[in-house]
């Protein structure tokens, strides 16, 4: 065991990384749960981002055009379940689930010749001045552009709920769909616009997982990061900011962990890799004990009556 | 008082079974306060949606300040200045009071100067408001405020008012009526829709009468005695209820020191409870929505427990139990939401009535059930209760809201209570239902059950019940005789007017 082989900036600096995929695919799906949808397909719309961003990186050999694909991917997949929830009124829970089942199916078989390629390299920012102090430039100010365009959403989301007209008719739907309708809002328009936004979300995190934190693409590699994105938004109360502090934890344990691993500490890996499970899920439950409460009308099927 | 401001010509809207307005025609002038009056499903809300915008008519057309008026949505209607309280809230429980009256603008300011203009509204028409209280806190007449303050920020030409009254205290009746007043002074035309006929004859000019989506009549309410306007409604004459001798027994329930931490974010706790209630007798306990009634239906059914001796059912302890074993001794409930609480919506008559009544009335054996049964026992309710509903096999969320509520109190009548506790029993019940419920009720109290009637509809209160008292923030009010209590006594036993103090501490 030798602990000393931690480096804590190479630590703190790949913490961000790791936690920049579930962090905004958690964004998105935030949206959508205050506007009273509950989508349980995350996890596929992020492995169908993931497969789209690829692909097309790789054929046009430009990241930037794959993350633009991998978010018109997602966001394909989450019309589908638009159509599902939305329009057939089927019920939420199932058709997340489907659409869980259904992305990662598709995503194999889109991903076929893609197995063992290598994708273009996407480049590091390196901002004068910033990026040269000492132990900070490396954390904080050495990334590539998403992990800024991650925090950049969290300050979006948040101010746009809190402090706009249009966050407030997004909340209100999600309030009480009944009495958004009555006074005109359009509720299942405002919805659409939601979901189609957290699968655009959803697959640019999956995007970065295949792009630049793996960087390759395997079937199934998002391995249940949506199902974490989903239980991030639950324990961080439907507020953007825990949000980020649960993602951040989560991508931390994950990378410590992996450290641990490799220094060879003496304790049983499987302990070391449920870890970041259990450690973010007690923290925000311990975090979410305050009076806040889901969005009144999450998964309630809306139907204009009369 | 003179200016014609809407004129409604032969507005007709049909549902697939039902038509809803049937040609429907009437002028509101300015400054007037219109009635429209009708029994449930007359199509009142079908018509007011109409002229909100959120209906739209199959034929027929509207004329709003001389020029045509058919608004293809709420927004289009409020630009022009028609504004509506909603008969359910339509406000959003987590959001605060400024958010919930930016919503229903169509530009509103920021959120400062939105408050600063929610208090200068406030305090001209005296209705107190705190613009950064959370909605889900406030006391149905507050919530009520929110929703009036709203439609008053757009300075509307018509204000339209669907069941305004019923979950206010005499007093906070009385403020509203003064808000009223005001703006018709103002030239403000309302458009009042109500079933507490007395109201009507205090407030409204005219009144148009609705029956089964037709204009059967108009009438100037102040002229017209309120039984004539029922009769109208109805279409014929019905009787009211009359309260048969009785004689008082044994106490069968007594209640004492009750106190319940109430399960819900939002709900009231009761604290330290106290009543006896007799055989043959009917206690009223009234109150506004929101003070613990539900909590007080709750604790008395048995879906909350409590310590073993604060509910005692002749003598012996039942706190402890849960409602089978209470129903089983007889204690049997009815609690307000028809569908969900009361009644399963999706579930047919006959599995309704077996779900309370599966071991009083046997119909289970060893724990099998016996449909047979269940079915005849349904249609002995929907016989004896005059359910309207093609028959037992049909789902209770068919049924309009008077006939499920009549089933629903027809379901508990029969099983021979010892001890009913009913929350509401005429809520959203046209009068001719409202007085076959309450004389079910007087006509089991008569036969020896003890009844406690828990409604915010006072009239029924006084005309039922033998003595009354009132639940005020989860306490009850001392018990007094029902008879020759007056209004005014009865809202300080309500608690006066609530949230006064709010803005005042606040200016």
């Amino acid at each position: 065991m030798d602990l000393s082989s931690i480096s804590p900036v190479l630590l703190l600096a790949s913490l961000m990384v790791a936690a920049t995929p579930i962090l905004i695919a958690a964004l998105g799906e935030l949206v959508v749960e205050r506007a009273g949808v509950l989508n349980l397909g995350i996890e596929g719309m992020m492995i169908t981002g993931a497969i789209c961003g690829f692909a097309v990186a790789v054929e046009t050999g430009s990241p930037l055009l794959g993350f633009i694909a991998a978010a018109i991917g997602g966001a394909l997949l989450s019309l589908l379940f638009v159509l599902l929830t939305q329009f057939a009124l089927a019920n939420q829970v199932a058709s997340g689930l489907a659409l869980t089942l259904f992305g990662l199916g598709l995503s194999a078989l889109l991903g076929q010749k893609y197995v063992g390629v290598k994708p273009p390299p996407i480049a590091k920012l390196h901002i004068p001045v910033l990026s040269d102090i000492p132990f900070f430039g490396p954390v904080l100010f050495s990334h590539d552009i998403v992990v800024y365009l991650g925090l950049a959403l969290v300050v979006a989301v948040w101010y746009m709920l809190k402090y706009t007209r249009a966050g407030l008719i997004l909340r209100g739907v999600g309030e009480n769909h009944d009495a958004a309708h009555a006074l005109g809002y359009k509720v299942i328009r405002v919805r659409i616009m939601a979901i189609t936004f957290g699968g655009a979300c959803a697959g640019v995190g999956g995007a970065y997982i295949s792009l630049i934190r793996v960087p390759q693409w395997t079937e199934g590699m998002t391995a249940g990061a949506g199902w974490i994105a989903l239980a991030l938004v639950v324990f961080a109360s439907w507020k953007a900011g825990r949000v980020m502090l649960g993602a951040y934890l989560f991508g931390g344990v994950t990378v410590l962990q992996l450290n641990l691993q490799a220094a060879g500490v003496s304790i049983p890996v499987e302990y070391l890799s449920m870890s970041p499970y259990v450690i973010t899920i007690i923290v925000l439950v311990i975090m979410s004990a305050d009076k806040s409460r889901a969005p009144a009308s999450l998964g309630r099927i809306f139907h204009a009556t009369q | 008082m003179t200016e014609t401001l809407l004129t409604i010509s032969g507005l007709t809207k049909a549902y697939p079974g039902v038509v809803a307005n049937d040609n429907v025609s009437f002028e509101i002038g300015e400054g007037e306060v219109h009635a429209l009056l009708g029994e449930n499903g007359a199509g009142k809300s079908t018509l007011v949606k109409m002229i909100y915008g959120l209906v739209k008519p199959d034929s027929g057309s509207m004329t709003f300040q001389g020029k045509p008026f058919a608004p293809p949505e709420p927004r289009i209607a409020r630009a022009l200045g028609v504004a509506m309280v909603f008969q359910h809230f339509s406000l959003f429980d987590a959001l605060n009071v400024a958010e919930n009256i930016s919503l229903g603008m169509e530009d509103p300011p920021s959120q400062r100067d939105l408050a600063a203009r929610i208090r200068e509204v406030s305090e001209t028409y005296g209705l107190p408001l705190d613009p950064f209280r959370t909605v889900g806190d406030l006391s149905a007449g507050e919530r009520q405020r929110v929703e009036i303050i709203r439609c008053l920020l757009q300075d509307p030409r018509l204000l339209i008012m669907d069941e305004p009254t019923s979950v206010l205290t005499p007093q906070e009746v009385e403020i509203l009526f003064q808000t009223l007043r005001k703006l018709t002074a103002e030239g403000v035309a309302i458009l009042y829709i109500s079933h507490k006929l007395e109201e009507i004859r205090t407030l409204c000019d005219h009144a148009t009468i609705l029956r089964l989506g037709k204009n059967v009549g108009t009438c100037i309410p102040r002229e017209t005695s309120a039984r004539d306007m029922a009769e109208q409604m109805v279409g014929s004459a019905f009787e009211a209820p009359a309260r048969p001798d009785r004689n008082l027994g044994a106490v069968a329930l007594d209640v004492s020191g009750l106190s319940v931490t109430s399960p819900g974010t939002f709900g009231t706790s009761l604290r330290n409870i106290h009543f006896t209630v007799q055989q043959g007798e009917i206690l009223g306990i009234g109150g506004v929505a929101g003070n613990g009634q539900d909590e007080l239906l709750a604790a008395l059914s048995g879906e909350l427990t409590t310590d073993a001796n604060a509910i005692k059912l002749h003598g012996s302890p039942v706190g402890s139990f849960g409602p089978t074993a209470r129903r089983d001794l007889g204690l049997l409930t009815a609690p307000e939401e028809r569908l969900g609480h009361a009644a399963a919506p999706d579930m047919s008559l006959t599995e309704n009535a077996m779900l309370t009544a599966a071991s009083r009335e046997k119909l289970m054996n060893k724990g099998m059930l016996n449909w047979a049964k269940a079915r005849i026992f349904a249609n002995r309710i929907i016989e004896e209760f005059d359910v309207r509903t093609p028959g037992p096999e049909n789902a209770a969320r068919a049924l309009s809201g008077g006939n499920l509520q009549k089933f629903v109190i027809g379901r508990e009548v029969l099983q021979r209570p010892e001890v009913l506790v009913v929350n509401q029993p005429t809520w959203g019940v046209d009068a001719a239902a409202a007085a076959s419920i309450r004389q079910a009720l007087l006509d089991l109290a008569a036969g020896g059950a003890a009844i406690i009637c828990i409604s915010q509809d006072l009239d029924e209160l006084m005309e039922i019940s033998d003595r009354f008292c009132a639940l005020n923030e989860g306490r009850l009010s001392d018990i007094r005789p029902a008879l020759g209590l007056s209004v005014d006594e009865i809202g300080l036993m309500m608690g006066g007017a609530h949230g006064m103090e709010v803005s005042h501490a606040d200016a």
